[in-house]
């Protein structure tokens, strides 16, 4: 089978972004804990924010004629692929400590592998991030690893 | 919530359907500022990207798996860590459930399996999740 991943793609592993730094706000909170019909009255208040609040901060944000065809966005941490749909994977995290209003963050994302795979539905290339959040002071808050699938 | 003294392999998180909407949807994807067409443009979803219809976001049934486990667990304890993986997309119209079950206890340390299943019964995110029990 012809293999989807060469020595340029391959070559991506280990690149990160710049870190990018948020300040999380009450408000944004508590749009996010509607959003994902939370129940718990500290997320639903804004007093903390629910563990996957910050799913997509770690990419930087671009106008609206920088995105794609897809309405995706230009990942500055993708490399150009044989297969182009993108899809979600998954999510391993671990929490150090909650995030609450008023916590500025630094985010920073870097790929730590990528693979193909041939599943029933043909082939598939994943792509693995690692996303650590930590304060400006260094202290790690999250850990995640996430995985994108292409296919 | 959990009582660490009753608690034994086996015992399952009660469980809580989403029904998704195209309003709680666009809300989602809003509020992690995520312009997929596959999440909001039918007619682009099914004509280029081939599902069958708009895609319910694989980190929002994530979302809904903390959550089973978090309004289990009330102010008692800490969700600590979770992974899920997203095998098998969902598309808006469809009822999915969220649960999950205790797998195993350690002192206060507690693993659970948590899923995300569709109406026909199919495990479509399955995870799992560790939980430090505090009271």
């Amino acid at each position: 089978m012809e293999k989807l991943i060469n020595d340029e793609i391959r070559s991506w592993i280990g690149r990160a972004d710049k870190p990018i730094r948020i300040l999380v706000s009450r408000r944004d909170i508590v749009k996010y804990s509607i959003a994902t019909e939370q129940l718990n009255p500290k997320y639903l208040h804004g007093d903390e924010a629910p563990p996957m609040f910050l799913f997509g901060a770690d990419r930087a944000l671009t106008r609206i004629p920088d995105l794609g065809p897809d309405g995706l966005r230009q990942d500055s941490l993708l490399p150009d692929l044989p297969l182009k749909r993108v899809m979600a994977g998954g999510v391993r995290q671990r929490h150090m400590r909650p995030i609450v209003p008023g916590d500025t963050l630094l985010i920073t994302r870097s790929i730590t592998d990528i693979y193909e795979k041939y599943g029933s539905s043909g082939a598939l290339i994943f792509v693995v991030y690692d996303i650590s959040v930590t304060s400006e002071e260094g202290e790690l808050v999250m850990q995640q690893t996430q995985n994108r699938i292409i296919r | 919530m959990p009582n660490l003294n009753q608690l034994k392999v086996g015992d399952a998180l009660p469980e809580r359907n989403h029904h998704p909407t195209n309003v709680s949807l666009f809300l989602y994807n809003a509020a992690i500022w995520n312009p997929h067409r596959i999440h909001y443009d039918e007619r682009y979803t099914t004509d280029v990207e081939n599902h069958p219809g708009i895609i319910i976001d694989g980190p929002l049934q994530g979302d809904w798996l903390t959550q089973a486990v978090i309004n289990w667990l009330g102010d008692d304890g800490q969700l600590v860590e979770f992974e899920y993986s997203n095998r098998r997309a969902s598309i808006l119209g469809e009822t999915l459930t969220s649960g999950g079950s205790v797998t195993s206890i350690s002192g206060t340390t507690v693993a659970l399996d948590i899923f995300i299943r569709n109406e026909a019964g199919e495990v479509v995110t399955p995870g799992n999740a560790i939980v430090r029990i505090t009271a």
